[in-house]
């Protein structure tokens, strides 16, 4: 099949995905969890005041009420100590006898900036070594650069869909969030190695045959294996998206984004991005 | 009776496979006991079960991150105020009689950090009064309580302190005695401790003093004279390694360092409890996805890649047991999307098959084909992976680098899958192939070019 023939369909397809993405990046950007920003979070469980009365007895500390169902309340606000959490909620016993802390968490302020500083060093590292690797073993640069891009590519979808998630769910990205997306990094170049690895048998096997058509043909050949496999990664995501516990829950949904992207990508991003490397840099031109 | 080698293989796989079934049962089943037999292999112990290890956010507890305040110490004396101070909180952790406390130290930039894990501690207030406290350090006098029968030893009951306090000395060394070379430990008292012990040496010759850290007695050295120039030496039958480490103790009394808390996390146990009900029916209906497609779509191969699968999930949870891996939530997480990425060999390989069927070959020859063809692959994909995971487990620890506990549990479930589901679906799958698998559905078809 010809599939290099509909090449600007596929980037009109990425460009409608990624740019309401990069517009959310930029102007809301993403929903820092308490990780990166410091700050507190904790539950209080039998509470029969009103939320808002609650609130506002945290008011000096900039509480914000993340979430509230039958069993608690969830405050997130500025760091605050345990002890403080204790004495305020001595000033609430009178209406709320049985009132109890149950979770609690504070991160310095310090610590969050660390753990961005990190995180930017670990992306850098990935993107570096996966380059080099991805040269190395396929014995040329376009390679590395091209498979890298697809995955910057992917990298961006999944930071856009979270930043859209952040500021219209409140969905908050944290430190799980990070790993999901370095986990990406990884599948989406697992995915387009594959793909790369048949373009190479085939340039090794057919020497005569010119390099769009052999990448139509490494294309074709991978597909059924791409699809099969992003599936059954995506039955256990989708399962522990769907069913699993609360905290891995949106980590499940990154991963699964992520794998779309990454299965779409490796065909339709890293491939096609061979051909345009081939137009403007091929040794025959 | 000669065994071939696909025969002698799929009999180590057997007994891989008891062995490793044998370490995953839990002590009982129902009402079951299970048998274990009495071998020991250095510190693995056959004869109980093997526990597979719950992190904090499974089991429940406190977590807690100390910012150790090292503005008033010597730079040169950082590394050793911080051992020192993991050794007093670690004795008041102690205390509270959780099992597999942990207490470690970090480093990041310029800022000393203890990192505590408490699990099962329920009243997170209480421990962290205990554990926030500066180290108190003070010279005592034992007070003997006589035996109530004239041969009956005396009892030391208690102690009664001193002015001398662990802010009037200096610091405290590991020596070693001019005579015999045997390792010592000198105190050196600040000019305000100089006086205060050589009073209390005078008044106490002969008699034994005790240094306390948290009203814990460190050592009970016999004054031996008065000593007024503010230097002592602590003799004995000392190690070297138990110089070193009552030094690093007094230390502890002589350098206090302040600490703050930098980050708490309490983890009630419901939560963790209720999260793992979820993983695991998650990962059983996710399972039973991924073996309902093998099979809908590869036929018995698919169905011996299931087993290669279910394999792949009874090693892995025996080799968790063992090494020991600190399961949590991500963790889970990641063994549970391991199992997704497993069966990927098998899919690259059964593919190639299928292109080998389809090009005229003979089902024993497409095969073997598939399986060297489709390594080349297998190979480049999964290193990417394993670079990614590395940097995220950190092996060596660089500070610039996530350390977070939660990011490399999910690190290394994955690496250690990707290891595994290596072995299972190349090496297992493929000799289960070869004893079970006879080629028919594809013989049939009419072979046919690519393209």
């Amino acid at each position: 099949m010809n599939w290099m023939k509909h090449l600007s369909l596929y980037f009109i397809i990425s460009a409608i995905v990624i740019f309401p993405g990069i517009y959310s990046l930029v102007r809301f950007g993403l929903k820092p969890s308490i990780e990166f920003t410091g700050g507190s979070r904790f539950t209080l469980v039998q509470s029969i005041s009103m939320p808002d009365v609650i609130l506002q007895s945290f008011k000096e500390y900039t509480s914000i009420l993340e979430s509230s169902d039958g069993n608690g309340l969830t405050i997130k606000s500025k760091e605050i100590s345990q002890k403080s959490v204790q004495k305020v909620l001595e000033t609430l016993k009178p209406d709320n006898p049985d009132i109890k802390l149950t979770d609690f968490e504070t991160i310095g302020p310090a610590l969050g900036k660390e753990t961005i500083k990190k995180t930017a060093n670990a992306l850098m590292i990935s993107s570096f070594l996966l380059l080099t690797y991805i040269s190395l073993a396929f014995k040329q640069l376009k390679y590395g650069i091209c498979a890298v891009l697809a995955m910057f590519h992917d990298t961006i979808v999944l930071l856009g869909s979270f930043s859209l998630l952040g500021h219209f769910l409140g969905i908050e990205v944290d430190l799980l969030f990070v790993t999901a997306v370095l986990t990406i990094l990884s599948f989406s170049v697992h995915d387009t190695i594959v793909v790369y690895d048949r373009i190479r048998e085939l340039s090794h096997k057919n020497k005569n045959v010119d390099y769009v058509s052999l990448i139509n043909q490494a294309v074709t050949e991978t597909m059924a294996r791409s699809l099969n496999n992003s599936l059954t990664i995506i039955f256990m995501l989708l399962a522990m998206f769907l069913m699993g516990g609360e905290t891995t829950r949106y980590f499940s949904l990154a991963l699964l984004i992520g794998t779309i992207t990454g299965t779409y990508s490796s065909t339709f991003t890293a491939a096609p991005l061979l051909v345009v490397w081939e137009k403007y840099f091929g040794k025959n031109k | 009776m000669k065994f071939s080698k696909p025969q002698k293989i799929s009999l180590g796989i057997t007994v891989l496979t008891l062995m490793s079934f044998y370490i995953i049962l839990p002590a009982k089943l129902g009402n079951f006991v299970v048998p274990r037999l009495k071998y020991k292999i250095g510190k693995l112990d056959f004869s109980r079960e093997i526990e597979l290890k719950q992190g904090l956010d499974i089991k429940g507890g406190l977590q807690v991150t100390l910012n150790v305040d090292m503005k008033d110490i010597a730079s040169s004396d950082r590394s050793s105020a911080l051992d020192s101070l993991k050794e007093v909180i670690g004795r008041r952790v102690d205390l509270f009689g959780v099992s597999e406390s942990g207490v470690k130290t970090a480093l990041s930039g310029n800022d000393y950090r203890l990192i505590l894990e408490l699990p099962g501690v329920t009243d997170p207030q209480q421990a962290l009064t205990l554990i926030g406290q500066t180290a108190k350090m003070v010279f005592a006098l034992p007070i003997y309580t006589p035996g109530v029968t004239a041969s009956d030893s005396a009892t030391l009951t208690g102690f009664t302190p001193t002015d001398l306090t662990g802010a009037d000395l200096q610091r405290a060394q590991v020596t070693f005695e001019s005579q015999d070379r045997s390792p010592a430990v000198s105190l050196t008292f600040k000019d305000s401790g100089k006086g205060k012990f050589a009073q209390l040496t005078k008044d106490n010759i002969g008699k034994p003093i005790a240094i306390l850290l948290d009203g814990y007695p460190l050592t009970m050295p016999t004054v031996q004279a008065e000593i007024d120039s503010g230097n002592a030496v602590i003799t004995g039958k000392f190690t070297t390694e138990e110089a070193k480490s009552l030094s690093i103790q007094l230390n502890a009394g002589a350098l206090p360092v302040p600490v703050s808390i930098l980050s708490q996390k309490n983890i009630p146990a419901t939560l963790g409890a209720d999260s793992i009900k979820k993983s695991v029916t998650a990962g059983a209906i996710g399972l039973s996805m991924v073996i309902f497609f093998m099979i809908a779509y590869y036929g018995w191969m698919g169905l011996i890649a299931s087993v290669g699968l279910v394999l792949y999930g009874i090693f892995t949870l025996a080799l968790y047991k063992l090494i020991p891996v600190v399961l949590s939530l991500p963790g889970i997480a990641g063994f549970l999307l391991s199992v997704g990425m497993a069966v990927d060999s098998n899919i690259l390989v059964f593919e190639r098959y299928k292109e080998e069927i389809r090009a005229g070959r003979d089902w024993r020859v497409a095969l073997e084909l598939a399986f060297g063809r489709a390594w080349d692959s297998i190979k480049d994909a999964n290193t990417a992976t394993i670079i990614t995971g590395l940097i995220l487990f950190n092996p060596l620890d660089w500070s610039f680098l996530n350390t977070s506990g939660s990011v490399r549990g999910f690190a290394l479930t994955l690496i250690l899958g990707i290891f595994i589901s290596l072995f299972t679906g190349i090496v297992v799958t493929r000799n289960l192939l070869r004893v079970f698998f006879r080629g028919k559905q594809y013989t049939n078809q009419s072979p046919t070019t690519n393209n």
